[in-house]
């Protein structure tokens, strides 16, 4: 009996449940010698911006218990390049792709869709809301969900129809649930959360912040009751929207948390920078543990902690996506 | 890759690690480095440490061995490692040395233990018919590293030590014009820190002659995903980007590395604040040449 590891994603299907996060796949290259790339369910890619960014100055990345910091300033080629150069390539090599894209406006953002929809093989969007809003003192989208709300709107508008939006939230706001709920609102298809949780790492041994600038974001296995905590009171607020689960994923185990919790697919990040073949290795080890626990479908599992106890996999209306 | 550990051994004010890693040592150029997890499996340390490769062996189908001092808690659980305990290890990273064609002489300059590297390439050199010069410098006498095996691999070795316990007192760029004269040298291979590199880089051009550096910079993951190592490198195009040391590196041309701008943005970066192009072609990305 082979499991069945299909998902969906509104309505993209995927092979499997497990993604490459945003950020921590580079462009596909770097990855692509330790794994093949269509082995797991999609690569999300480095954020696109629309012109080239060179980012932050070094130190970018401080080491915290079980995580890291980091402040990278979305360091890329922007998005000519990115459509002419990197999508071409990673569709090559037969992997599905999800854009995540970052601006500084809803304008911008829209416009980022724009583009990105005049090119074929886009499997979904991730718009990035933990982006400085220029018009908001340079906090993020994220921390007004009008704000974040009308930079969905903007994407979803400008984005081929075929192509679902998915809108990645922040644990670290007033209220993730508004958040989500207004992003919801404005069309977005589904949500994906966490992205990291700002903080700092001040270096004993010069007294000062160990990141250039301060401030960074934390991710790694430090954040994961956090972010689990998060799908579950999305999920359980909006039972009908597909989540893209990440934080601090590390093993098939922490994929099936993360599952239970609402989320549809699980997005794994930090991990690979420890262990660059930790995609294909969860793949594997989420199949064993399905096979364990005697379930034939991934997709059932999908919000098994919200079910009263004694339900088995599977009973009941099961969330769409 | 788990790799079990044959030995660990003090040399002076380090540490040299031998692993048996037949994976790693068959596929090893000279310049190229591992990326080793510490703290064992669960461990609250995630970030992968990079130590360049000093030396590689043939026995028990294939060794490998790199040096390091105690920093950190990181490195600390690395000295406490044994025969037999697995070492996780990822490699070898990062673009090796360019080798000459032909046979050429060859200054090798190295500060502390960011001198390992200049060994391997001393015998793929010395393969090669090119002579070998040497020129490698410590803070003191334990920190200059390995300068038995330097004399004997080298036509000439000179050795300096900012104490002056050993060799000539003062940096380890001091005597390398000198070196570069005698020996005639046609091209620098420098390793160590920044302002070392930078002043190699000075004195080679001073000689009219190309110099190899390898550029350290703060690493996560060593493999080129987490972005974290960039320096500031000119292209042939004349245009400066932020380059990963892991991947595009950890080799450059040291005339092509803005030492002065480590640690900053260089105001005319592709993609700093304000940024544009000269002209539409101009935009031609390193990352091009790894496509495919």
């Amino acid at each position: 009996m082979s499991t069945d590891l299909r998902v969906r994603l509104k309505d993209v299907e995927l092979a499997n449940p497990v993604l490459a996060a945003a950020g921590c796949a580079g462009t596909g290259r770097e990855l692509a010698q330790f794994f093949d790339l269509s082995g797991i369910g999609a690569l999300i890619t480095k954020s696109v911006t629309m012109e080239p960014r060179a980012g932050h100055p070094a130190p970018r990345i401080a080491e915290t218990p079980s995580g890291m910091l980091s402040a990278t300033g979305l360091q890329g080629p922007g998005i000519e390049v990115f459509l002419q150069r990197d999508l071409p390539w990673l569709l090559s090599r037969g992997a599905r792709v999800g854009v995540s894209l970052a601006g500084g406006g809803a304008a911008e953002y829209g416009e980022l869709a724009r583009r990105l929809s005049e090119a074929s093989g886009v499997s979904f969007v991730e718009v990035n809301l933990s982006c400085p809003n220029p018009s908001d003192q340079g906090r993020h989208f994220t921390d007004d969900p009008r704000e974040a709300a009308r930079v969905v709107h903007a994407v979803r508008s400008h984005t081929r129809s075929d192509i679902p939006v998915f809108a990645k939230l922040a644990a670290d706001v007033p209220d993730p649930v508004e958040l989500a709920e207004a992003c919801a609102q404005a069309r977005a298809d589904g949500l994906s959360l966490i992205n990291t949780v700002r903080g700092m790492a001040i270096d004993p041994r010069t007294l000062r912040p160990a990141v250039a600038g301060g401030m960074g974001g934390v991710s790694g296995p430090a954040i994961r009751p956090i972010a689990v905590g998060c799908v579950h009171r999305v999920h359980a607020a909006l039972p009908e929207l597909p989540i893209i689960g990440s934080g601090g994923v590390r093993t098939g185990g922490d994929v099936l948390e993360f599952l239970a919790a609402g989320a549809s697919a699980v997005a794994v990040g930090t991990v690979t920078f420890h262990d660059p073949s930790a995609c294909v290795r969860i793949v594997r080890e989420l199949e064993e543990a399905l096979a364990e626990h005697g379930v034939d479908r991934v997709r059932d599992v999908v919000g098994a902690a919200h079910r009263p106890l004694g339900a088995a996999a599977g009973a009941g209306p099961l969330p769409r996506g | 890759m788990r790799c079990p550990v044959l030995t660990v051994r003090r040399v002076d004010a380090y540490y040299a690690i031998t692993v048996v890693a037949p994976g790693i040592a068959e596929r090893f150029r000279a310049g190229q480095f591992v990326a080793a997890a510490v703290g064992g499996e669960q461990s609250s340390m995630l970030l992968r440490r990079p130590f360049a490769v000093h030396d590689v062996k043939p026995d028990y189908g294939g060794t490998v061995e790199f040096l390091f001092s105690v920093r950190g808690a990181g490195t600390a659980w690395l000295a406490e490692r044994r025969s037999r305990d697995l070492l996780d290890l990822v490699g070898p990273l990062g673009r090796p040395f360019p080798l000459p064609r032909d046979p050429v002489n060859c200054v090798l300059v190295g500060g502390g233990s960011g001198s390992a590297p200049l060994f391997p390439l001393a015998h793929a050199l010395r393969r090669r018919g090119c002579r070998v010069d040497v020129v490698l410098g410590g803070a003191s006498a334990d920190r200059v590293f390995s300068a038995i095996t330097a004399r004997r691999i080298a036509e000439t070795a000179t050795f300096t030590t900012d104490d002056g316990s050993f060799g000539v007192r003062g940096p380890v760029t001091a005597p390398l014009g000198r070196v570069i004269e005698e020996a005639r040298s046609d091209v620098v291979y420098a390793c160590g820190p920044m302002p070392m590199l930078r002043e190699a880089t000075a004195v080679a051009a001073e000689h009219g002659i190309p110099i190899q550096a390898v550029v350290e910079e703060t690493m996560a993951c060593g493999t080129g995903v987490c972005m974290a190592c960039v320096v500031p490198v000119e292209g042939e195009d004349g245009i400066t980007r932020m380059v990963r040391a892991c991947v595009d590196g950890p080799v450059f041309r040291g005339e092509r590395v803005r030492f002065d701008d480590v640690g900053t943005i260089p105001f005319d970066a592709l993609g700093a604040p304000g940024w544009k192009p000269a002209a539409e072609s101009a935009v031609v990305d390193p990352a091009d040449r790894e496509a495919g």
